[in-house]
């Protein structure tokens, strides 16, 4: 029984040191970034990486989820005759959650893996220890530029998301389903209020970014440096950040649409 | 004076002493090895010294300076004039020689492509790689690996290079062409060069000085002459890699008479 | 990674593509442009009750949109609704004695403002008042009000 709460108690505490470690890995990255202002091709490798390849499965994941939205919209909104507002379920859908919150699991399932097996990598062959040998802080060359670079991505994977996703309601509604495109358009356009919606859901997707990015380079960094130490630390970044992302879009979406 | 001074050392992981009391000098232009056995913290010594780690206890000082009371940019500005040969050669794996090699001259100055392009082929030339300029990382055998890092490492024509066990699990071949490098580099630009390593015969060949640490502790000091003269019956079994000595061959405990006669442990 | 022509080159495009669905949102999604006519001219109504008119409520003539409420404050001195008009300048030909009604739009009750044109000659400008209003209908008055004639009748 003993045991038990004092295993509790170190649990607890090592939380609370793993949350000290990662505040401090923050602040570190944030002050690399001003020197990124001279080093541009780093962010750009980076770009490249964390979100040109991540593009293709933000654009078909996008396209399936609006036509399902369609799909199901649909079959819902035709028991209240009210068909002919399928427009704006699929659009106050995507811009308001689906979007910010779907594209952001994608991303930390994708990019996010990706990026701590790749600082663990680098981290478990020296590479980061050698760097630090050459005088050359890992944390500006290697760490910083790929936060930049998340942070970048992730609202406008979020956008294409989301455009891409009413483009498929669209496709399914207008197309297959039959609802007038003149009404899908036109409601849609009159009840997704610009910054209500959309900048809202630009924001959200601007806060997961920050903090999924950061997530995947903190658990890469704070890796075990063996093969199976990073092995984990990929599964950590997936499973914090769907907490983070679901925990941070409920108070997000109070915050923003409540009253 | 010793270029590097470290004076009551004291290192402790959890509860376990890697160093208690540890005095060491390194004489500028020679070559000094450390030995001892796997996991008397030789490795941690290199991290020690450059800064990575801090002591619990003792000082450390690098030309003059304490390297743990440097400011961030301060240490920074030491490094540079430090090199560090990693066991592995901690290349950065996702890109090819050439770059590699050119990395720090590129990340510390503003030089033109084309002298930095000479510089790279000329540390190349000197480590026997010039023409392996194009390959990446992963296609280097390990003692390539090694040598590439060692002309990374004098890129920036530092005033010391510190190895870390760099014959280990090196064929005849390249064993020799490292001892060889090591030799002549430290000699053609009068460095100081800190070999951590067990490998006795060939760090014994080259060095200058050498210290035996084991238990936290400095076991005895001297050129290796001198060390293979030693009265001490552990320096002369780790010299001679004799499998039984003071370190004893069978695990200690229970004896063979008692354990066949009693068994306890069947039930 | 090899950095080359052709890597940044598809950044930018990446990053094109993010900014040009941004702006999909803005343009065909979203009531984006309609922010565009700010450059209009508000009007002030008083009414008793705005039951639940809000901010960016739409201000309709004859059903077509000319405008949207810019602003809800309470009047200290009348103790009415005090509503800000802001019309599209397109609209300037809107006679001075035009009433101001709350109306319920659908079935689900979103409220708005529908104008209905008077007599005058005069037009209303930037900062006129519009007199004739006529409140929101609340359901808890009609239902007193409808008991209370019945009341009467018997």
């Amino acid at each position: 029984m003993i045991e038990t709460i004092r295993s509790l108690g170190r649990w607890g505490l090592d939380i609370f040191e793993r949350l000290g470690r990662g505040y401090l890995f923050l602040m570190q990255i944030l002050a690399g970034i001003p020197s990124l202002l001279f080093r541009g091709s780093l962010v750009i490798q980076q770009l490249y990486s964390v979100g040109v390849l991540s593009f293709a499965l933000i654009l078909v994941s996008g396209l399936f989820v609006g036509m399902v939205l369609g799909l199901q919209g649909y079959n819902t909104l035709v028991d209240f005759g009210a068909e002919e507002s399928l427009g704006v379920l699929v659009s106050l859908s995507l811009v308001r959650e689906l979007g910010p919150v779907v594209s952001a699991l994608l991303f930390a399932g994708r990019a996010g893996s990706a990026l701590t097996a790749e600082i663990g990598l680098m981290k478990s062959t020296e590479q980061l220890s050698g760097m630090e040998m050459m005088a050359v802080d890992p944390i500006k060359r290697v760490i910083s530029p790929r936060f930049l670079a998340g942070f970048i991505s992730m609202p406008l994977l979020a956008a294409v998301f989301s455009a891409v996703g009413i483009f498929g309601g669209f496709l399914v509604g207008h197309g297959l389903l039959g609802v007038d495109d003149g009404a899908f358009w036109s409601q849609m356009q009159v009840k997704t209020d610009w910054y209500d919606d959309v900048l809202n859901g630009v924001i959200k997707s601007i806060v997961f970014g920050f903090v999924v990015t950061w997530i995947a380079l903190f658990e890469g960094y704070d890796a075990i440096p063996t093969s199976e130490g990073v092995g984990r630390a990929t599964t950590r970044t997936v499973v914090h950040s769907a907490f983070a992302i679901l925990g941070l879009d409920f108070v997000l979406t109070a915050l923003m649409f409540g009253d | 004076m010793p270029l590097i001074k470290i004076r009551d050392l004291h290192f402790y992981r959890g509860d376990k002493a890697i160093f208690e009391g540890v005095n060491i000098d390194i004489h500028r232009g020679k070559i000094t090895a450390i030995m001892g056995p796997s996991g008397t913290g030789k490795t941690t010594l290199l991290r020690l010294i450059g800064g990575q780690l801090r002591p619990d206890k003792g000082t450390i000082e690098v030309d003059g300076q304490d390297v743990h009371k440097l400011s961030h940019t301060e240490l920074y500005e030491l490094r540079k004039r430090m090199g560090m040969l990693f066991q592995s050669g901690a290349l950065l794996t996702d890109i090819n020689v050439f770059e590699n090699v050119a990395f720090p001259i590129r990340e510390h100055t503003q030089l033109p492509e084309s002298m930095i392009r000479d510089l790279v082929l000329m540390k190349l030339q000197a480590v026997g790689l010039r023409n392996a300029r194009n390959l990446m990382p992963s296609e280097l055998s390990g003692g390539m690996a090694r040598r590439v890092a060692l002309a990374r490492a004098m890129m920036l024509d530092p005033m010391m290079i510190m190895y870390d066990e760099p014959f280990t699990g090196q064929d005849p071949i390249s064993m020799g062409t490292l001892v060889n490098l090591i030799h002549r580099m430290n000699d053609a630009m009068n460095l100081t060069s800190i070999i951590v390593s067990h490998d006795v015969i060939e760090t014994a060949e080259i060095s200058d000085f050498i210290y035996l640490l084991s238990g936290g502790k400095v076991i005895e000091q001297g050129s290796s002459v001198q060390l293979k003269q030693s009265s001490s019956h552990w320096v002369q079994q780790f010299m001679q890699g004799l499998p039984d000595g003071p370190v004893p061959f069978h695990y200690p405990g229970v004896s063979l008479a008692d354990d066949l006669l009693s068994p306890e442990d069947l039930s | 990674m090899i950095r080359n022509k052709s890597t940044e080159i598809t950044v930018g495009m990446f990053v094109a593509a993010g900014l040009i669905a941004i702006f999909i949102l803005a343009m065909k999604v979203s009531n984006f442009t309609e922010f565009n006519d700010d450059a209009g001219y508000h009007v002030i109504a008083e009414f008793e009750n705005i039951g639940g008119l809000k901010v960016r409520s739409p201000v309709t003539m004859a059903g077509v949109r000319v405008g949207r409420v810019a602003n809800i404050t309470l009047d200290p001195e009348s103790y009415n609704a005090q509503v800000t008009l802001s019309l599209y300048s397109d609209f300037n030909t809107i006679p001075t004695d035009t009433a101001a009604s709350i109306y319920t739009s659908g079935l689900l009750g979103e409220q708005y403002i529908g104008l209905e044109a008077g007599a005058e000659d005069e037009f209303l400008q930037d900062g006129d008042v519009i007199d004739l209003t006529q409140p929101a209908l609340v359901l808890e008055k009609m239902i007193s009000q409808f008991l209370y004639s019945k009341a009467e009748g018997d």
